[in-house]
């Protein structure tokens, strides 16, 4: 009889740990409230079915134990119930799919004053480039990709030269503008992940994926690598601040373009270190990892 | 539908009595023998060696997990490398060899009143190859550079390159042969098990008077010869790329600082091959379980299986289904996102049929005669975890919900309870059932009811709360959770605890282990048929059954499996090879 109690205890248990526990998602920081609106619709519907379903076996379990001079009754087929149960079933699927494939077409449907962005994944950073003046980004292609052009932008491209460039460092977006966030990766597959923001997408090497939101309040979120890319994945964090139109200003007038960046250094000599880490050098990475 | 009468309830047998292979010695008769049960037992005793070695990576990897920065030798490489052969046998080498090498051996031949499998020699064979694989995967742990550690999903670009344990060592060469060497082995085995059902079965077994353990296993038996092919060429193709520098799967990309040889190869592709067997393999795992548990469930609550066509037909539907699903497992890999609508859609309507068969687990209980023995409450606590991991099914199947849940320690704990807890509580219930049929004895009692009560309490401790690190944001696959803003300081106590339980219910384990041969010779002696069920590999002459299972004459088969308390009838249980005009199965009424 034990096991009647327990079943009841893990129904009770259960919806109790979901509505007290500490544990529950991240506020949100985007415009994918609606995500959250269906996975809570989710909840009920699953959790209503659960709770019954459990709950039933345990009345059953209870009420048909085994004692002296039982016996079963013999009913093979119940036509009606079993049509009844498959019907109400469908109807909750349903009730599931319709709004998530509502939200669904949102989500792959880009608003068309969305900013495109780009994010450039490579073991184990993110880095980031956003149109210049001209409001285009230059083309890129994985084979241009050097120490000095770590990104791989297209060098002859004229849209390309007034990118702004954010080499493993952190991306500024100003809150209320719609993004859409083109995905590039040089080495593996990636994922570019913000819990707050609930939208994700893998990055994959020679294909450029995307995905859309907007920011809606300000903040510093946590960039977090969502698809295992080598021995460096947990460590492969980045960072991206939401600023108001004003800080937002200020920042990208700090930046610099590709053109900048890619011009033949003016005081280079032998004796310099090299100035800037480029992103290639894996070996200086490993190390840093074995010594964590 | 099949509606036989008793007298044209004797067909004439399809295979007419065939010379068996007999052995001639030690050697034939116990290593390399051709008898099925010979074979189960090799396949079990195989898988369940092979399923020690993931729960001690299992127990690594929660050392990690728990107790983060305590165990200097759990470099993050270390930890790749044991998720990766963890899942990889976990899915393969121990579940899928479970139920389709283990139990379909034993029970295919016996259940459909069979003298063996029809090719007794290739299905030999399929056991040693499967050995093989088992040793060259075991092997990598002793390769230069240590296994794969890909993840079990082993997707380039990086399982081939140098980030990645192995990658560029003997790891990911040994795991693709492995699997390779699985699939051919499996291949001869899965043969046999469809054929014996289709052409071996006695006479008056009608595939509709066929025990739902036999459907579910042939069900599993035949998505699996069609979907690990898919898989089989993946891993050629892998290998390729990795031996010879083609590029099925590797674009130009940048490696270690260098422009690489490859070009113009795409690794959707290969994420869209190792899916097209992946998802049907989540059901090569369930249905056998299904059937069983089908099983199980009848013959304990002493009660016909309620919906017996409908459960039939909703195992031949979920097989069909799991065909059309694989890429919701893909919604956020970059594939064109419309395809999202097509396979959320398929991915929910597989949901009717496998609610239908928990309804009917249930209903199955309605008005029976429930004896609450080991391999019941087993059962029961598979459809409680079955359902719990079901349902969180329906969050990562409606594709914009999975966005931000996918790569997330909420599929870790969905996809560990409803294909790793939920199978395996069926495994547990199923050999303290057939167990007195495979010794002759019966497994100790006090032991087993320790055993479930700690492995079905933990193991729902372990994997109910992981949702709500999911929820949070966790991500899966991270070797340290360090840093993470994301993670409050309770939720790495979870953590803790979620690891502390799965130490425990590993040890429960041992038990298990200890009571499996404590038993062999001191278990309670069990007879022919010590749960009354009504198939037919409780109605042999000898237990455990000779070779040849059925002694001078095949059983001729009368009624469906699942003639339980049939009104009128003197016993609470009539065999399937007793005559008479009782019970007789779901098309006509009781008599």
């Amino acid at each position: 009889m034990a096991i009647v109690l327990v079943l009841v205890l893990i129904v009770v248990g259960s919806v109790l740990f979901h509505f007290l526990s500490p544990w529950w998602w991240t506020p949100i920081a985007s415009n994918w409230d609606y995500i959250d609106h269906t996975i809570i619709i989710t909840f009920w519907i699953t959790g209503i079915v659960f709770a019954a379903v459990v709950l039933f076996m345990a009345y059953c379990v209870f009420r048909f134990r085994h004692r002296e001079g039982n016996r079963a009754a013999y009913e093979p087929e119940n036509k009606r119930l079993e049509s009844w149960l498959m019907i109400v079933t469908a109807a909750g699927v349903t009730a599931l799919l319709v709004p998530g494939l509502f939200v669904w077409s949102r989500f792959v449907t880009v608003p068309s004053d969305a900013t495109a962005i780009e994010v450039v994944a490579q073991q184990w950073q993110w880095s980031f480039r956003l149109p210049g003046k001209d409001g285009k980004l230059g083309t890129s292609d994985t084979r241009d990709v050097t120490a000095d052009n770590p990104l791989g932008v297209a060098p002859k491209d004229p849209h390309g030269q007034d990118d702004i460039l954010v080499e493993a460092a952190d991306l500024h977006l100003q809150v209320g503008k719609p993004v859409k966030v083109l995905l590039r990766s040089i080495d593996v597959l990636h994922d570019f992940y913000i819990p707050e923001f609930r939208a994700k997408m893998d990055m994959i090497p020679g294909s450029v994926t995307y995905f859309w939101f907007t920011p809606t309040r300000t903040g510093t979120f946590q960039v977090l690598c969502a698809e295992l890319c080598g021995q460096g994945h947990p460590l492969m964090h980045g960072v991206v601040v939401v600023d108001t139109e004003q800080d937002y200003l200020a920042w990208l007038g700090q930046q610099q373009t590709f053109a900048q960046l890619s011009a033949p250094k003016q005081t280079g000599s032998a004796n310099q270190p090299p100035a800037k880490t480029s992103g290639l050098d894996v070996a200086a990475k490993l190390e840093t990892l074995e010594a964590r | 539908m099949v509606d036989v009468t008793p007298a044209d309830a004797v067909p004439p047998a399809e295979v007419g009595e065939v010379e068996l292979y007999h052995p001639h010695s030690w050697w034939t008769k116990y290593v390399f023998s051709q008898d099925a049960k010979v074979i189960a037992v090799q396949y079990s005793a195989t898988a369940t060696a092979i399923g020690l070695v993931a729960l001690v990576l299992s127990w690594l990897m929660r050392l990690q997990l728990g107790f983060p920065g305590t165990f200097d030798f759990i470099t993050p490489q270390a930890y790749y490398q044991f998720i990766t052969v963890h899942g990889m046998i976990m899915v393969i080498y121990l579940l899928t060899a479970l139920f389709l090498g283990g139990f379909g051996n034993y029970l295919i031949p016996l259940m459909v009143g069979a003298r063996d499998m029809v090719f007794p020699y290739v299905n030999m064979l399929s056991y040693w190859v499967y050995l093989l694989a088992v040793l060259v995967l075991v092997s990598s742990f002793f390769a230069p550079g240590g296994p794969t550690g890909a993840g079990w999903t082993l997707y380039p670009p990086q399982a081939i390159m140098s980030g990645t344990p192995g990658g560029q060592d003997w790891g990911i060469i040994l795991m693709l042969s492995s699997l390779i060497l699985f699939i051919i082995g499996f291949t001869m085995g899965g043969l046999n098990y469809v054929v014996t059902v289709l052409q071996g079965r006695t006479r008056g077994m009608t595939l509709m008077r066929l025990p739902l353990t036999v459907w579910g296993i042939f069900t599993a038996t035949v998505m699996a010869l069609l979907a690990f092919p898919a898989l089989f060429v993946a891993c050629v193709m892998m290998l390729l790329d990795r031996l010879l520098g083609t590029s099925f799967f590797m674009p130009a990309l940048v490696e270690m600082g260098e422009q690489s040889q490859h070009n113009g190869g795409s690794p959707i592709l290969f994420q869209h091959l190792f899916w097209f067997f992946g998802h049907p393999e989540v059901y090569i795992v369930a249905l056998p379980a299904f059937g069983i548990v089908s099983d199980l469930i009848s013959t304990h609550a002493r009660k016909n299986i309620f919906g017996y066509r409908m459960m039939v037909w909703a195992i031949i539907a979920i097989g069909a289904l799991s065909f059309v699903v694989w890429a919701h497992h893909m919604y956020v890999s970059g594939m064109n996102p419309y395809f999202g609508f097509f396979f959320a859609t398929t991915t929910l309507i597989i949901a009717v049929p496998t609610a239908i068969k928990v309804y009917n687990w249930v209903l199955t209980l309605w008005r029976g005669d429930i004896h609450l023995t080991i391999p019941m409450l087993f059962a029961l606590a598979f459809i409680v975890t079955f359902i719990n991991g079901g349902l969180t099914g329906l969050f990562l199947g409606n594709v914009v919900v999975d966005v931000p849940l996918s790569d997330t320690m909420f599929v870790v704990a969905h996809f560990h309870m409803v294909m790793g807890v939920a199978p395996i509580l069926v495994i547990f219930g199923a050999i303290y059932h057939w167990y007195p049929k495979v010794t002759g004895r019966m497994l100790d009692e006090t032991l087993g009811r320790f055993h479930f009560w700690v492995t079905f309490l933990g193991a729902y401790l372990i994997f109910f709360p992981m949702h709500y690190l999911g929820l949070m944001g966790v991500p899966r696959r991270y070797a340290e959770l360090t840093d993470m803003n994301i993670m409050t300081e309770s939720a790495h106590h979870l953590n803790s605890f979620i690891s502390i339980m799965a130490f425990i219910v590993g040890f429960a384990q041992m038990v298990f282990l200890f009571n499996l041969i404590w038993s062999i010779r001191h278990g309670r002696e069990a007879g022919g048929n010590p749960w009354r069920a009504t198939t037919l590999e409780w109605q042999t002459p000898q237990t455990p059954p000779a070779h040849g299972n059925f002694g001078k004459e095949l059983p001729i088969v009368y009624r469906w499996a699942y003639d339980y308390s049939v009104p009128g009838a003197k016993e609470d249980f009539i065999p399937q090879n007793v005559p008479g005009s009782f019970g007789l199965g779901p098309s006509r009424e009781p008599a």
